[in-house]
């Protein structure tokens, strides 16, 4: 007979205590592969104002496309200089940013390959549970062919998963809105 | 590669909503559209594996960390971290953090009007051994009162946040101590449907006491489980 899984409960406002003792913002070493890339954004709530008790974390392939774990077979080399873990608290203007390496494309369901993304969790006080989003890039000509975009059919609402890159520079915005016009899409997994 | 096996959806009823209004501040923090589920890619059903290896530390007594002892009842909180199936999950992060004796947490934010111990900071982590068995030694935390609603406290708790073996696996919950009688005014607690609520709570546990030392308090935890075909949907 199969056990219920233990209920997620909030993080709460003093998550800090517990939790940033493990915050990692720089994801890449100096051997890392890839195109060099910073994510950084803000986290807001109904009201359009910042979350400043949140906590984001993100987990990606590497320039490859592959996932620094035993699940993932692929016939790529193995990179021991990328992890593919990031974790920060947001500040008091509801703040991240994340200076990593572009994803490479990993296989989807079927023979579909994904367009180059990231996994992203949230956690915040006043939310009991993990919200979970993607972070696609808004420049990339693989999305139109991504099987988890698809299932987003509003355009609008997919444009909720674009980062943008700010012209000129290796950055990509990606902000996360929890309501409003333009709220993020959010997934279960 | 062939598709990935995925993980077990969740079973309906058993986690809380994301809009829950008793707990007054997810009406402006939770999203009002609903979630789309995700066939588990091979994004899914691999995270990262926080070893006992790659964290390099262990900080599993919390009445240690600094000069003096903390104040209050010394207490040892252990349990198993187990899959759906019952199977252990063996070298997984177990983060922890409470506040002290008093109810008071060692952070700025907390304005509570009871005393901060200069000797408890409230903050463990430890791995689980090849049994997916996990043991700290902390002091048992006070309830608090907090701004919800009139007279709203917090039951006794200790927070805690583990990775498992993937991305689906992720899990931050609380740590109830049985018979509380605040668990049944509490929002946040009843937040998850009955009866899962109840797994919450630990128990009391006389054969992991430390005679004349530390009573004790299990705490099983269990992560999602493996599927046994892929999940695509
Ligand atoms: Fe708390």
């Amino acid at each position: 007979m199969a056990l219920i899984p233990t209920g997620w409960q909030t993080v709460g406002p003093y998550l800090h205590i517990g939790l940033t003792w493990l915050n990692t913002t720089k994801l890449a070493g100096e051997a890392t592969k890839g195109e060099r890339i910073a994510v950084e954004g803000r986290l807001f709530d109904g009201d359009g104002a910042p979350v400043p008790d949140g906590m984001i974390e993100i987990w990606q392939a590497n320039a490859d496309g592959r996932y620094n774990h035993p699940d993932d077979t692929q016939a790529k080399p193995r990179e021991a200089a990328f992890f593919g873990f990031g974790r920060v608290d947001t500040d008091k203007q509801g703040g991240f940013r994340f200076e990593t390496v572009k994803p490479g494309r990993v296989p989807g369901p079927g023979n579909t390959l994904q367009a180059p993304h990231i996994l992203v969790s949230v956690f915040l006080r006043g939310q009991l549970r993990r919200l979970v989003t993607r972070l696609y890039f808004a420049d990339e000509a693989s999305n139109g062919d991504d099987p988890i975009l698809a299932l987003v059919e509003d355009p609008a609402r997919r444009r909720t998963l674009l980062a943008v890159r700010d012209p000129g520079s290796a950055t990509y915005r990606f902000d996360i809105r929890l309501q409003g016009e333009a709220e993020t899409v959010f997934f279960e997994v | 590669m062939p598709d990935p096996i995925g993980y077990r959806r969740e079973v309906p009823g058993t986690q809380p909503p994301y809009l829950h209004p008793d707990y007054k501040s997810t009406v402006k923090r939770s999203p009002t559209k609903a979630t789309i589920a995700v066939p588990h890619t091979l994004s899914e059903v691999t995270g990262p594996l926080w070893t006992k290896e790659r964290v390099g530390s262990i900080a599993d007594d919390l009445t240690v960390q600094d000069k003096e002892r903390p104040l209050g009842e010394r207490i040892v909180v252990a349990g198993r971290v187990m899959d759906e199936d019952g199977r252990p999950v063996p070298n997984t992060l177990v983060e922890l953090w409470q506040c002290n004796a008093s109810g008071r947490y060692h952070h700025p934010v907390d304005q509570h009007d009871a005393p901060l111990d200069p000797n408890f900071t409230g903050r463990g982590h430890a791995v689980t051994d090849g049994n997916g068995d996990y043991r700290f030694v902390t002091i048992k935390p006070g309830a608090y009162p907090w701004p919800n609603h009139f007279n709203a406290w917090r039951p006794a708790h200790i927070h805690f946040s583990l990775f498992g073996p993937s991305f689906v696996t992720r899990l931050v919950t609380q740590m109830f101590f049985p018979g509380d009688p605040l668990l049944a005014l509490d929002p946040i607690f009843n937040g998850v449907p009955a009866p899962a609520r109840d797994l919450l709570v630990s128990s009391f546990d006389l054969g992991m006491t430390v005679p004349d030392t530390a009573l004790a308090y299990r705490f099983d935890i269990v992560l999602r489980g493996r599927a046994a075909t892929p999940t695509g949907i």
